[in-house]
């Protein structure tokens, strides 16, 4: 966490930009920016420029950022605001250890006792080694999960930590070979993208065939992917597009599960969205926890290069590397991140779709839901219409963890129960667990009781009780844990991921945290923070942050109401009426 | 025209601590929020930001506005307790001013020193930092020295009576001990 504010960390006074800075700089990046790297020195690339610094110094010197501030003509203010916003920058003068470990404590990590395990690590690892209480990861399948230096270890041991650190066990321990471009084109990978660019489909037919399937957003929201082409190839050009793999929302990692074995079918429905919607240049924005995912795409992009797939050329891609901010994956942050800002959420109107990156017409989807795109458009969607369960069509890709005894991704028919998901998908509850709670959705989507277990899992099919499904991803609780202790764990997330630009989710979720702590919990107070974060807040974040709380309440009443009465964390005695506190 | 703006000229209150005229649209206080009906649907949004338009009906108090500007009332008050424009509010929406523990920063993040000095004064002489609940203003020494003093324009446009500018202001200009 970045404890440097700018009124101490500029000292001493009047610092200029000196030639040595300017040099220091320049060497830096001098790799990024030689003949065939990105060329000229470009102010949305700002995020870039400090992952480069970071990397090579450990820390943002100050001295650094006002040479880069000088170089991009813009001003120190904006340098420091987008550099202390992100969790993977250290905006301080000394650098803070030699090598940093993130330890994953928020969702299945949390349950396989990631918080006791940081606090392991940090006195066994010593001063030079800095341990950081994590967010999500992406490693949920091997919880507990951490990042060292920025490569992902699972099933985390101090002893594995020691050895990976020693050098003795080599990062990161693949567990899948990502498919070569010449695999995928032997068994008729790009064939369709090759299709389409000789003119032997016309967009149209694609994007009906998109409809036909009821494709639709994978990466939470669920809007219906078809008519988002559509509406996207309507606008006036030239017309970009964002790829959003910021894959943030704890308990997911299904997007990190297909990148690592076929880079190239996610990026054919890439080449194939944007030749149908007509896009002047893609950007992929990829979570920085996923340094692995980074360099299977970049080879893959690099073997794309050297093709001929099209007989016109390809639109411009570029990928871009986020910097530890789970608000990004919210459409409209991702894009002011990748325009090299803070990521704080845009107001709506006007949307994306009419004024997004760079103020052009842009095309935002989900990694997984372009992945699916050419096997759907092969078959003409029957692969997807044919699937589903208890009345539902389609297929989702669940990233199910915590106490099932396969964690992992399931590809499985939308509409499935929980029930039915742990028993045939992931060989039931591990010995001795129970099912007790779940979160069908990550850490927005609510908290289900074990009586819920049977209710078909699919967009909008949760809402009735106060939750949705999201990116999918499942997170299993038996009796041994704790419905309120894995509430208080996701509003603590929330605060810390928290954009801070408006008042009912920077305060909100700050305040929803802090009397969550309490043993006996305020209702009538955190159902109006409740009410104000889901009214008033600018994006998803706020709003959907309240759903476990409220879940809670109605689900759980007994863990936070009954016990004896206590204080809350600021000492104040709990109000009466919470001490009633029933659904 | 946003729904503030024509409110404000028809004379109708709808509160706001973040809106300046000489300012873009920022949205972030969301004491503004009112309910907005267009094709048979209702929706929260912020007047500030949202733009009028043909049979839009908009509510500018309602039970849930009403409690939503009271709860967010509350929140700001713990952050800066006293402030008169926030216990007038507190008066308007019978908002408990103790309801919440007292965190005193005297800032409320409105942004209007940090927009005034980039957009107006071009300057850029206070920014944001941080996020969350960390997030709060810094002044850039260097710019500080040299346009702040003298300046101050900011001062007068703080909700909270510019308390925690001036303070940070002189602690950014101030060296430290060691």
């Amino acid at each position: 966490m970045n404890q440097a504010t700018l009124h101490h960390i500029d000292r001493p006074k009047g610092r200029r930009v000196t030639p040595a800075d300017r040099k220091a700089l320049a060497d830096l990046l001098a790799a990024l920016l030689a003949p065939g790297g990105a060329g000229e020195m470009r102010r949305e690339r700002l995020i870039e420029y400090l992952h480069v610094i970071q990397d090579a110094r450990g820390h943002l010197p100050i001295a650094l950022l006002a040479a880069l501030a000088e170089a991009l003509k813009i001003s120190q203010a904006e340098v420091y605001e987008v550099a202390s916003f992100y969790h993977h920058f250290d905006v301080v003068e000394e650098k803070p250890a030699s090598v940093t470990v993130r330890i994953c404590t928020t969702g299945a990590c949390a349950l396989a006792g990631g918080a006791t395990l940081a606090a392991k690590l940090q006195n066994l690892l010593g001063a030079d080694v800095r341990v950081v209480e994590a967010p999500c990861i992406g490693r949920c399948e091997k919880a507990p999960a951490a990042l060292i230096g920025g490569e992902a270890l699972g099933l985390v041991t101090p002893e594995r930590v020691s050895q990976a650190l020693a050098g003795t066990l080599s990062l990161p321990e693949t567990n899948a070979e990502p498919m070569l471009l010449d695999a995928y084109a032997a068994q008729g990978g790009y064939q369709l993208l090759r299709e389409c660019g000789e003119g032997k489909h016309d967009s149209d037919s694609v994007i009906a065939t998109l409809e036909q399937s009821g494709l639709r957003g994978l990466g939470g929201a669920g809007f219906p992917t078809g008519r988002k082409w559509r509406i996207v190839r309507s606008q006036p050009g030239p017309r970009l597009m964002a790829v959003n793999i910021d894959e943030g929302e704890p308990g997911t990692f299904k997007d990190r599960h297909y990148l690592e074995r076929e880079p190239h079918r996610f990026l054919e429905g890439m080449l194939i969205a944007a030749w149908a919607v007509g896009i002047e240049a893609i950007y992929i924005y990829l979570r920085d926890e996923y340094a692995e995912c980074r360099r299977i795409l970049a080879a893959a992009l690099a073997e794309l290069a050297g093709q001929h797939i099209l007989p016109q050329a390809l639109p411009r891609i570029e990928l871009r590397r986020g910097a530890g901010a789970y608000v990004c994956g919210e459409e409209s942050a991702m894009i002011e991140s990748i325009e090299g800002k803070r990521g704080m959420p845009r107001l709506r109107p006007p949307y994306v779709a009419e004024v997004g990156l760079f103020d052009r017409p842009t095309l935002v989807q989900n990694c997984e839901t372009l992945f699916w795109v050419p096997a759907i458009l092969k078959d003409g969607g029957a692969s997807f219409i044919n699937q589903g369960r208890h009345g539902r069509k389609g297929l989702r890709s669940f990233s199910v963890s915590g106490r099932v005894r396969q964690p992992g991704v399931k590809l499985a028919p939308a509409g499935i129960t929980l029930r039915e998901l742990i028993d045939e998908y992931c060989g039931g509850m591990i010995e001795g667990h129970e099912l007790y709670a779940y979160l069908p959705g990550g850490a927005s989507g609510g908290i289900l009781p074990a009586r819920l277990a049977d209710v078909p899992l699919d967009f909008d099919t949760l809402q009735p009780y106060g939750c949705f499904i999201g990116s999918a991803s499942v997170i299993v609780l038996s009796k041994q844990d704790s419905a309120r202790d894995t509430a208080l764990r996701m509003m603590k997330f929330f605060a810390a991921e928290s954009c801070g630009q408006c008042t009912p989710c920077r305060i909100g979720t700050h305040q929803a945290a802090r009397l969550m702590a309490a043993r006996r919990w305020d209702e009538p107070l955190l159902r109006d923070l409740a009410q104000a974060m889901t009214g008033a807040s600018i994006c998803g974040l706020g709003q959907a942050a309240p759903n476990v709380l409220l879940c809670v309440l109605k689900y759980f009443p007994d863990e936070v109401g009954a016990s004896d009465p206590g204080t809350d964390v600021a000492g104040r005695s709990v109000s009466a009426s919470g001490a009633t506190a029933t659904a | 025209m946003t729904v503030l703006g024509a409110a404000q000229s028809a004379g109708i209150f709808i509160p706001t601590l973040c809106n300046h005229e000489k300012l873009k649209p920022f949205g972030g206080c969301r004491l503004c929020m009112v309910e907005a009906e267009a094709g048979g649907r209702t929706s929260l949004v912020s007047a500030c930001k949202y733009p009028v338009q043909q049979d839009l009906v908009v509510r500018t108090r309602s039970g849930q506005i009403d409690n939503i500007r009271k709860v967010l009332t509350e929140q700001l008050l713990a952050f800066a307790p006293d402030s008169e424009v926030l216990l007038e509010l507190a008066r308007e929406y019978q908002a408990d001013k103790d309801r919440f523990a007292k965190e005193p920063s005297f800032c409320i993040l409105c942004g209007l020193c940090v927009r005034y000095c980039a957009e107006v004064k071009q300057r850029h002489g206070v920014g944001f930092i941080d996020r969350g609940a960390s997030r709060e203003i810094g002044f850039i020494p260097e710019i500080a020295a040299t346009e702040c003093w003298d300046c101050k324009e900011c001062f007068p446009l703080c909700p909270t009576s510019a308390l925690q500018a001036a303070f940070v202001l002189v602690k950014s200009l101030t060296p430290s001990p060691s």
